[in-house]
């Protein structure tokens, strides 16, 4: 292996994805993240300096053992993480790959990294799925600790670029659910027709062990799960942007 | 044209015997959605409620009610009714539902104690009879058997043997009563047995010929027992009431007569629906009526009952009696062989409720009709009642009308049949490569005496050499315990009505099966590629092992270890293709353990995968519990690779997924079960049960079993009411891999 060779560091790869994308994803935990959100369920992949190493071959044989399920069912490959784009060197050339075989790209990501790589990254990826964390600049510097501007300015790239996309939303009551955000969200999306897909997530704490195993602080533990009412009302208002609306619970 | 056929096509079905070709020349593909189906009748609902109640007080006896005195036979018992007026269908094995009959041609003494495990006395006549007058295929077995035959069956290197009772797994073709009545079968007989009358007639001759006056025999036995029912079916069926039951009666006298493990349908259900689709058409019969001919043949066929002891039912738990029914599939011409009838079997689950039996059966195939997957997928997610087999690696090999016998054994309808061989413990195998041909647990010598591996550490070439050498014994001597018992078989236990419904001439295959897949190939992986220490007793055997650092293991995908496994089959199964079989039958392999899986591991020491002593194999072909990591999709893929050229009699893996993980509502979910099945099986995958549902479903069904009386489950090729497991192989069930993601 020569020693320009991009590799890339992956925390862990899931063969069975249904939920990140359409169809059957082979799903790529990318390791490495810069956004510290509160409800985080994999602090596990924030570490850069952590994971598995995998030339970009190394890791297209790996995906392309799961062709099979990923064509007949209208699925491909999801990189996710952690913050995918950290590494967008690594991701491009798997992408570039992936493209030579036929294999759709979803990338799932914060939005938060820009470069001209990234850019040229979007441009063999199929669909993106971009988490908006909160609408209100405050609240989302509270959940993540870094800025919103990023994110949108990523989304009207991808608004500009046509780039299909979904947007993803995860609602954690006292946190994410001030619900007048939610509605400048949606009218805002309105104005974004590259996006096909509104995902309300719904918080759960199947992460919290992994904060107490890492010895963080984990500052939901009182939290609860997002009442029936208002996941439906978020979805009310989401709807209103005309866009398609699926909860995740 | 004879009558009855008015309307049909004509073709060579109509001069011969030929159910297929009476299929090719009639039957309409159907290709459209479910949304033509009828829900239930109020007399089935009425009907299937009664039946519920007998189970209820079943489920909480063990056992409605046993026969003591009078063995079953096609005409022993009297017609039998719930109540004759709401029953379309009707028949029972005995006098009454439920009732439990006794078939000792098989073994007395298995009769008696079955009995006696359920509070009843086995009548003292009959008894003597078999004891002194009647000779059973389990006296004739054990009468023959070697003493090496015995130790490995005292061991459990082999298992589960039919030496004392029925070996099953033979279908006959039950349609052709429906299609030419019974006197036509008759004489087609005669003429087959006049053509053995030769010059010098030799043993096999005179077999046959004994043979076929047994089916001549067995054939007249079944129109008396018909006409017990008022039903002439010595003529064909002439509608679809008729076509049922005519199908339905030949059925039962192959279960009235015979209790083999597996006793299967076939495939009947596109048969049927030429009947059903021409009296709709002549306006006879509405969409109800045909919904409700099918609810209660189904009906019939959840009655099915076996009298078992309770040893038996450790090694196939949960009362199975695989009325295995082959659906869809594609014919030979490229046209589906799905019709309305397939949806309308599957019906059955919603109309009567999700229930074990019969076994659905669908045979896949990636060009089925989209509409027709969607309606399996969503039926498999409501009700994990379903198995699917590949329809397309099959038909290269048999044709396209085989069934399905028990759970992955396929056969030509009416051509074939096979000689039931249960299963050799590879794992027990590897154990004794180590220890020289001693037993680990008994510490006695049981294959030929060498030298045992003496070194601290496992060292890979090593044991590969002893297990290759172990496995050629091993080899030899199931295959020659399985002569003697199908030899006995045939003498003692003939099945005489089911080989009435077969070809004179017909392909036997000596269907061999391993268990302990997984544990052999993550043992010898672990000796590759991590380090084994052998912990052994004062007296030198081997009794545990230590795994010093990570291996690869089977079902993640990893081609290291996965062609292990893909060499222990074909290993194996080139090493039975040397031994001679009884009646020149061809050696076929399963890697199948249905539910013996728990009993195996009891039996076997601890394994250099680090599994320890008694702790269960993973069933089949599976993954070991847990040890799939990289999700659902990896741990099939690594079946997949299993070789079914090296194991024709099926490579059976189950399933298990959490309804969140196949997406988030049905649709979504019905549509990517769709494209794991079709992945699956277009990447030659063999055979799959899926299951769908929650662990936390299965542990509150434990503690409260009355909640979940038709909760079913699948298991290994199989599916069972997970209330009528046992509370270790309930467990077993719960530790299994869950794909959660």
């Amino acid at each position: 292996m020569s020693t320009d060779q991009v590799i890339g560091r992956i925390h862990s790869l899931e063969s069975l994805g249904t939920v990140d994308g359409p169809g059957i994803r082979f799903v790529v935990f990318m390791q490495g993240c810069v956004l510290r959100c509160q409800f985080c369920h994999n602090p596990d992949t924030w570490d850069t300096t952590k994971g598995m190493e995998y030339s970009p071959e190394a890791l297209m044989q790996e995906i392309i053992k799961y062709k099979s399920y990923m064509q007949f069912s209208g699925g491909g490959v999801t990189f996710t993480g952690g913050e995918p784009l950290l590494q967008a060197e690594f991701i491009l050339k798997v992408a570039k790959l992936c493209k030579q075989q036929g294999i759709s790209v979803a990338i799932d990501t914060s939005g938060f990294v820009w470069n001209p790589i990234v850019k040229e990254v979007l441009e063999y990826t199929d669909i993106v799925l971009l988490d908006i964390k909160n609408y209100d600049p405050v609240v989302y510097k509270t959940v993540t600790g870094v800025s919103l501007s990023p994110t949108l300015e990523f989304l009207g790239y991808l608004k500009e670029k046509k780039i299909n996309t979904w947007i993803r939303y995860v609602l954690v009551p006292g946190l994410t659910d001030n619900l007048e955000s939610v509605k400048l969200l949606s009218k805002h999306l309105s104005e974004c027709p590259n996006v096909s897909k509104i995902e309300i997530l719904g918080f759960h704490k199947m992460g919290e062990y992994k904060w107490k195993e890492l010895g963080l602080e984990y500052q939901l533990y009182q939290t609860k799960e997002p009442s029936e009412e208002l996941l439906q009302n978020a979805k009310d208002i989401f709807e209103e942007s005309g866009i398609p609306v699926s909860m995740n619970r | 044209m004879r009558q009855e056929w008015h309307d049909f096509i004509p073709g060579s079905w109509t001069s011969e015997i030929n159910v297929r070709s009476f299929i090719q020349h009639n039957y309409a593909p159907y290709e459209g959605d479910d949304s033509f189906l009828a829900g239930p009748t109020k007399r089935t609902t009425e009907l299937w409620e009664e039946v519920l109640k007998l189970m209820k007080i079943e489920n909480e006896k063990g056992i409605l009610d046993a026969e003591t005195k009078t063995p079953s036979t096609i005409t022993s018992f009297g017609p039998g009714y719930i109540d004759k007026e709401k029953e379309v269908i009707v028949g029972f094995q005995t006098d009454k539902p439920l009732k439990r009959g006794i078939m000792p041609n098989g073994g007395i003494r298995v009769v008696k104690n079955a009995l006696e495990s359920y509070g009843y006395q086995l009548d003292k006549t009959t008894e003597e009879i078999y004891t002194n007058n009647r000779k059973t295929h389990n006296d004739g077995v054990f009468d023959a058997y070697t003493e090496a035959m015995k130790k490995a069956r005292h061991t459990g290197i082999i298992t589960g043997l039919p030496d004392a009772y029925g070996r099953g797994r033979i279908i006959g073709d039950y349609r052709r009563v429906a299609l030419y009545g019974v006197d036509v079968l008759i004489e087609e007989k005669l003429e087959q047995k006049k053509l053995l009358e030769r010059p010098t007639l030799e043993s096999p001759d005179i077999r046959l010929r004994e043979e076929i006056s047994e089916q001549i025999k067995a054939l007249k036995e079944l129109k008396q027992m018909a006409i017990s029912y008022g039903f002439d079916i010595s003529v064909p069926a002439k509608n679809s009431v008729e076509a049922t039951q005519w199908t339905y009666f030949a059925y039962l006298g192959a279960i009235k007569e015979q209790d083999g493990a597996a006793m299967s349908l076939g495939r009947v259900s596109t048969f049927l629906d030429i009947y059903y689709e021409r009296d709709l058409k002549e306006g006879i019969l509405t969409e109800e009526e045909v919904q409700e001919i099918v609810d209660q043949f189904v009906m019939k066929l959840r009655m099915v009952r076996f009298l078992r002891t309770p040893s038996y039912n450790d090694l196939f738990s949960g009362d199975p009696t695989w009325v295995t029914e082959s659906i869809g599939g594609m014919g030979l011409d490229g046209r589906t062989l799905v019709t309305k009838t397939s949806f309308r079997i599957l019906h059955t689950l919603y109309n009567l409720g999700p229930a074990p039996e019969p076994n659905l059966t669908v045979l896949w195939s990636t060009s089925l009709p989209e509409a027709f997957k969607k309606f399996c997928a969503k039926a498999s997610i409501d009700t994990s009642s379903i198995q699917y087999e590949s329809d397309d690696i099959m038909r290269d090999y048999w044709g396209d009308d085989y069934g399905i016998a028990c759970c992955v054994s396929a056969m030509r309808i009416g051509k074939q049949m096979q000689f039931f061989g249960a299963r050799a413990n590879l794992a027990k195998a590897l154990l004794y490569a180590i220890n020289g041909g001693k037993d680990e647990r008994y510490g006695d010598q049981v294959a030929p005496l060498f030298a045992p591996i003496t070194s601290e550490y496992l060292d890979y070439d090593e044991v590969i050499a002893r297990f290759d050498q172990i496995l050629d014994w091993l080899a030899e001597l199931y295959i020659n315990t399985l002569n003697v018992i199908h030899y006995m078989h045939d003498k003692y236990n003939y099945e005489k009505i089911q080989m009435a419904l077969h070809d004179i001439n017909i392909l036997r295959t000596e269907a061999c099966g391993i268990a302990g897949l997984s544990v052999v190939a993550d043992s010898l992986s672990a000796i590759k590629y991590a380090k084994v220490k052998v912990i052994r007793n004062e007296a030198g055997l081997a009794i545990d092992y230590q795994v010093e650092g990570d291996y690869p293991a089977y079902g993640n995908n990893d081609d290291r270890v996965d062609q292990i496994a893909v060499d222990l089959v074909q290993r194996f199964m080139n090493k039975l293709r040397k031994v001679k079989t009884y009646r020149s039958a061809k050696q076929t392999l399963s890697v199948l353990t249905i539910t013996s899986n728990v009993v195996y591991g009891k039996k076997t020491g601890s394994t250099p995968d680090g599994r320890k002593a008694g702790e269960p194999f993973a069933p089949g072909a599976n993954p070991m519990h847990g040890r799939d990591k990289k999700g659902a999709v990896a741990s099939m893929a690594s079946v997949a690779k299993l070789p079914y050229k090296h194991a024709e009699d099926g490579i059976s893996y189950t399933f298990s997924i959490v309804p969140k993980a196949l997406g988030k509502n049905l649709e979504e979910r019905s549509a990517n079960l769709v494209g794991l099945l079709d992945g699956y099986f277009h990447d030659s995958g063999h055979h799959i049960n899926v299951n769908v549902f929650d662990r936390e479903t299965l542990l509150d069904a434990m503690d409260h079993p009355e909640k979940y009386p038709q909760l079913t489950i699948r298991v290994s090729g199989y599916a069972v009411n997970f209330v009528k497991l046992n509370r270790e192989q309930q467990l077993d069930v719960i530790h299994r891999t869950f794909h959660e993601r």
